[in-house]
């Protein structure tokens, strides 16, 4: 029983995306592929476990899937005339195999197209490619789950009506949308990883997990693609850590005070493996790679006065030159502190205050500069701030003892 | 498929000889490709005249429907296998015209 559950539960994992990209390229229609995909699941749990796990559980899937869109067509068609029934079920020979790796990848770029709303591009693809159900979606983002549907349903109206193409984009526009789709999962990510709310887990698991599993997936498709792998490595080595950054009482735990030995070492090896095999291409660093890199150099430390700052300034520098927004240049002056001193790098961070006033980790790096440099006062100042603006209770629990530990 | 590219300006002010100069060219490569179905400019919002002609008598009233600080300057309508590509002619109709566009795809 518990095997079969554990089928179902893998084969929904594996098989889904899959299913769901063969049928829409099969039918041309989203809805009908997500409606039938999700039939077919439900039938194999109320069938596999007294009939038992077919021996192969993706084929039975698709097939049964298949059969359920095509009795909803007909349905549907009822009145039309036999004619156009025949010519649906007969115009589309089944695919060469080699075809579907390609639908998937060709689903991922339709649910992550630039003419949708990006929050609608996330719920499109937790959905046709997660296989995320509708309130497990609403409940991820704080929203009604009628809502979610609605987006979701006007989504898939869009890209009918206004011919959103169901393909891989061409070679000119494909590092734009490559990018379009990495900055959907990291989003995914972020939002488990720092989660916003004050009635949530400040550590969402399920969220950075989905976002791993969906990258994973996108890197399976696209080996060759160096931000791929660049932004898996990037959020292994951020999870990797995930135990260490909170502690028992619910407080975030800053890189310098985390216990290394609780890192997960698995997932740091995996990680460090992915960075190498950038380094090794030869060919110049997307945004991901980069931040890739500069983790990889906080997790190759055993300790953090072994880490080597200088690298992690010099990975900064190439970072601003890509994309010179405040949020890098303040993070780099963050670097900068250990290896030039707090005084350098609070120079470097009072010149962002136009740009980030609002943004909370501006006032928690200035008070921890201050701090540093005994300026109690000012430092207390700038927590009040920082805890004013931040969103996430373990984060704002870390910046309350700092400031309450000032002299 | 054909999809509605409407002009939306902000301003009064009519196409420079510039922008009119590379509309024109713009134009010219939507023919040549086959992407043209029509396109034109509008008058003033301030020229438009209301009808309802669902009553007895029908009903005409000055100005446009919408008053509004943006409004529609023009269209064209594309033929488009699909949005990728109306998405990327409307964007070089956009740099043509010098005003922001709205795509939006006929019913069939």
């Amino acid at each position: 029983m518990t095997d079969v559950r554990e089928a179902i539960t893998h084969a929904h994992h594996e098989e889904w995306a899959r299913v769901v990209a063969s049928l829409t390229r099969r039918f041309g229609d989203l809805d009908i592929a997500e409606e039938a995909t999700a039939e077919a699941f439900a039938t194999a749990v109320g069938r596999w476990p007294a009939d038992g796990v077919p021996p192969n559980p993706g084929a039975w899937l698709t097939t049964t899937a298949t059969r359920k869109a095509i009795d909803r067509i007909r349905r549907e068609n009822k009145r039309d005339d036999k004619h156009k029934e025949a010519q649906m079920l007969y115009d589309h020979p089944p695919e060469p195999l080699g075809a579907i790796d390609d639908d998937r990848l060709r689903l991922i770029f339709t649910c992550c197209h630039p003419a949708l709303a990006m929050e609608t591009r996330i719920a499109l693809t937790l959905r046709m490619v997660g296989g995320l159900t509708m309130p497990e979606i609403a409940r991820a983002f704080f929203v009604q789950e009628s809502t979610m549907g609605q987006r979701i349903t006007r989504a898939k109206a869009k890209i009918k009506a206004a011919r959103i193409p169901y393909r891989v984009p061409s070679a000119e526009d494909l590092p734009a949308r490559v990018s379009g789709v990495l900055a959907v999962l990291f989003l995914v990510f972020n939002e488990g990883y720092l989660a916003t709310g004050p009635d949530t887990d400040p550590i969402r698991h399920e969220l950075t997990a989905e976002a791993i599993r969906l990258t994973r997936l996108v890197r399976g498709l696209m080996p060759e693609d160096g931000e791929v792998a660049g932004l898996l490595a990037l959020m292994l080595l951020i999870e990797a850590r995930r135990t260490a950054r909170l502690s028992a009482s619910g407080e975030l735990v800053t890189l310098e005070e985390q216990d290394r030995g609780a890192w997960d070492a698995a997932l740091v090896a995996e990680g460090h493996r992915l960075v190498r095999e950038r380094l090794a291409a030869g060919v110049a660093p997307g945004r991901y790679q980069i931040l890739a890199a500069i983790n990889g150099v906080h997790t190759s430390a055993r300790h953090v006065s072994e880490t080597d700052w200088s690298q992690v300034v010099a990975l900064y520098d190439l970072l601003v030159r890509l994309d010179s927004s405040p949020i890098v240049a303040l993070n780099r002056a963050i670097a900068l502190a250990e290896l030039d001193g707090p005084r350098a790098a609070l120079a470097v961070v009072d010149r962002l205050e136009d740009k980030l006033a609002g943004y909370h980790a501006y006032h928690a790096t200035r008070a921890d500069l201050l701090r540093r440099l005994d300026y109690s006062r000012e430092s207390r100042a700038a927590y009040d701030k920082a805890i004013e603006l931040a969103g996430n209770s373990a984060e704002i629990a870390h910046l309350r003892r700092r400031r309450d530990q000032l002299g | 498929m054909q999809y509605l590219v409407s002009v939306i300006a902000d301003g009064t002010e009519l196409a420079t000889p510039g922008e009119e100069a590379a509309i024109d060219a713009f134009n010219e490569r939507l023919q040549a490709q086959g992407s043209w179905v029509y396109a034109n400019g509008l008058a003033a919002p301030s020229t438009a005249t209301l009808i309802d002609g669902r009553g007895e008598e029908p009903v005409f009233t000055d100005g446009p429907f919408l008053e509004s600080k943006e409004f529609l300057a023009g269209f064209w309508i594309i033929e488009a296998p699909n949005l990728d590509v109306a998405l990327k002619l409307a964007a070089e109709g956009s740099k043509a015209c010098n005003r922001k566009l709205e795509l939006r795809p006929f019913h069939t």
